[in-house]
């Protein structure tokens, strides 16, 4: 089947060189990180996780709200899903590939990375996140592609494959769940010490990836004239709004709850992102940005007029993953080691290298995406046609 | 015929008889006839008997000198960058509002609010820091001690976001390069692992306090052993006013401080 994504038009073939040479750029970036040492990047003892593991965290994402098209369609039986259900699947692989190469792309010692298996330490949320993601990347792996092996025969599916998509919906929850317990379990980060983290995660996820979904169905009507449908889009569209409607009232509750209860330690987070603090205020416009792109494209969601136009959809759908990006992305981390443990505000801004780094990890990840999604177009187009 | 198989009987008897003897003495300590000390065997560790603690009299601290983080910094090997971002410490000053945020209050008397403080790693007995750890890198030693492994940890930094005290450094880049005397004693590490205070465990063994407090000319710190209610430290934590950073969080620091 792989061999479908070696044939392509012009255009195409412009796009995988332009992944190419990003990804060349971000392995020269990467070898200097090598030998150098992560003093390369804008980390630092105080600031000491940033660009890579708040990638990781919108990604992880991203790759948990491809249930969002695989629970209605295989345990509700819509079959409008039916034409997208693979491509959600594929953008969850691409996703996870891409969250582990962000953990790896952050570690001091990558060539230790296998002491995480070979040490098994359940009382390390880290543990379970890898175990986790691992499955959740074979589960969508494999169902996805023999799915469509299935249909590009034209028989049904196998029947194994049932129990592990079933398999793989509370999977996706877990994911999720599982990363937010990386960061909520922590004492003294109290931006991240919040019962709310593990749902806020979901609910962004469910708005930012099935946002990204309906882009990724628009580009591939563009490009290759496979079309999911309107009614498909605007199926999704509806559960990005009530997704972002969700995620922006969990952020205002974090916001009652710091303010309100005037606990200095639980307010310093919130003011340094969204106020600056002591002066310092690096990440305020972004976070207003965040806030106000995000509320406007929940706000046109809402209307189905505006929800069903052709112009108005994406650029809603484009400003919900910005909004969501900069939150999980940017905000999320930084803001959790600021104040640092001593109470010192040290701010971050990632260096070149570190950007092209965090670039060509996209690209790989846009690459793997484009091939398997190359592979899955033409197999439904050829079944159609 | 018959001589040699008795030979062979009473050889064969013999040797059980050794291997017998040689598996009791072995076993049963009592049983060996001659008495051999090996540390390791005799005091084998019993998880949670010993409690390694400190206590710092921050009344005696002599404003301005750092004669025990020069001589920690020393003997561990702890690179000197002299920039804030690839900063490696193991034992530093601070002032009062930032060791102790959580116990600041107002109107707090210049005398206390003007002076620093010691900050280094608590080795709680409720670490947070090694619940985390993915590979068991640093952990909880039997002694209290929480310890690293420099040859397993993969860089992950996860300790140092769980710890609440900032107590843990990264090798940012290649330490060697910024130890200007080197010291035999302790092993030096590589880029892309964490560290910190190790409580000395590496004089301990040898008998020898905590290079920190052997430093200090005031005899600021006390070490001792917290589970052993007629230690020095226990007798100075009966009779005095004593805080630990930050005790909302549960970790149950092993560094105590008087005020």
């Amino acid at each position: 089947m792989i061999e479908k994504a070696l044939k392509g038009n012009r255009n195409y073939w412009i796009w995988i060189s332009f992944l190419v040479l990003v990804i060349v750029a971000g392995l020269s970036a990467y070898s200097q990180q090598q030998w150098f040492g992560l003093t390369v990047t804008g980390m630092s003892r105080d600031v000491s996780w940033g660009l890579y593991i708040a990638q990781f965290t919108f990604l992880v994402g991203v790759a948990a709200s491809a249930v969002m098209v695989v629970l209605p369609y295989y345990l509700h039986n819509y079959k409008a899903f039916g034409k997208i259900v693979i491509i959600g699947e594929f953008l969850a692989v691409s996703a996870t590939l891409m969250c582990l190469l962000f953990i790896l792309a952050d570690m001091g010692r990558p060539d230790r990375v296998l002491n995480v298996m070979l040490y098994p330490s359940p009382h390390s949320m880290v543990f379970w996140d890898v175990m986790a993601l691992n499955g959740y990347f074979i589960l969508n792996l494999v169902s996805g592609w023999t799915v469509l092996g299935a249909e590009r025969k034209g028989i049904p599916p196998p029947r194994w494959v049932r129990p592990v998509i079933y398999l793989s919906i509370p999977w996706a929850v877990s994911i999720h769940t599982v990363t937010a317990f990386l960061y909520a379990g922590l004492p003294g980060r109290h931006l991240w010490l919040t019962a709310v983290l593990a749902p806020r995660f979901l609910a962004s996820a469910f708005a930012a990836g099935t946002s990204l979904l309906i882009l990724v169905t628009l580009i591939l009507k563009k490009t290759t004239g496979f079309d999911a449908g309107s009614e498909v889009r605007n199926k999704l569209a509806v559960i990005a709004t009530y997704a972002g409607l969700t995620n922006f009232f969990l952020i205002g509750t974090e916001f009652f709850t710091a303010f309100y209860s005037n606990i200095p330690s639980h307010m310093h987070s919130l003011q340094y992102l969204f106020f600056g603090l002591d002066g310092q205020s690096n990440l305020v416009p972004w976070m207003w940005f965040s806030l106000m792109i995000g509320l406007g494209s929940v706000a046109v969601l809402l209307i189905p007029a505006l929800r069903a136009s052709s112009t108005w959809l994406p650029a809603a759908c484009t400003g919900l993953v910005i909004s969501i990006w900069i939150d999980k992305g940017v905000g999320l981390i930084l803001g959790g080691f600021v104040p640092s443990p001593l109470e010192e505000i040290v701010q971050y801004s990632p260096t070149l290298i570190e950007i092209s780094i965090t670039l060509g990890i996209w690209a790989i990840g846009a690459l793997l995406l484009t091939i398997l999604l190359k592979v899955a177009v033409t197999v439904k187009n050829s079944a159609e046609g | 015929m018959m001589n040699e198989e008795r030979r062979a009987f009473i050889k064969k008897s013999g040797l059980g008889v050794l291997a017998c003897l040689g598996a009791a003495s072995g076993l049963i300590p009592k049983f060996s006839l001659e008495k051999t000390v090996l540390p390791a065997w005799d005091e084998k560790p019993v998880p949670g008997k010993i409690r390694w603690g400190m206590l710092i009299d921050t009344r005696k601290c002599i404003e301005g000198c750092s004669e025990c983080a020069a001589q920690c910094h020393h003997v561990h090997n702890v690179p000197e960058f002299n920039n804030r971002k690839d900063e490696v410490k193991w034992i530093w000053k601070s002032s009062y509002n930032k060791v102790f945020p959580t116990a600041s209050q107002q109107f707090q008397s210049e005398k206390i609010a003007g002076r620093s403080y010691l900050a280094l790693c608590n080795h709680c007995a409720d670490s947070p820091c090694t619940r985390v750890c993915p590979t068991e890198a640093t952990f909880k030693r039997w002694d209290g001690i929480v310890a690293m492994d420099y040859h397993r940890c993969i860089g992950c930094r996860f300790c140092m976001a769980a710890c609440p005290y900032g107590s843990r450094s990264f090798n940012w880049q290649d330490p060697r390069t910024a130890i200007k005397n080197p010291s035999l004693a302790y092993p030096t590490r590589e880029q892309g692992v964490v560290e910190k205070c190790n409580f000395c465990s590496d004089r301990l063994v040898k008998g020898l306090l905590p290079a920190c407090v052997e430093a200090c000319p005031q005899q600021v710190m006390i070490f001792g052993d917290l589970n052993d209610p007629k230690s020095d430290i226990r007798g100075v934590l009966e009779n005095n006013e004593t805080m630990q950073r930050k005790p909302e969080l549960g970790t149950k620091p092993s560094v105590f401080y008087i005020i």
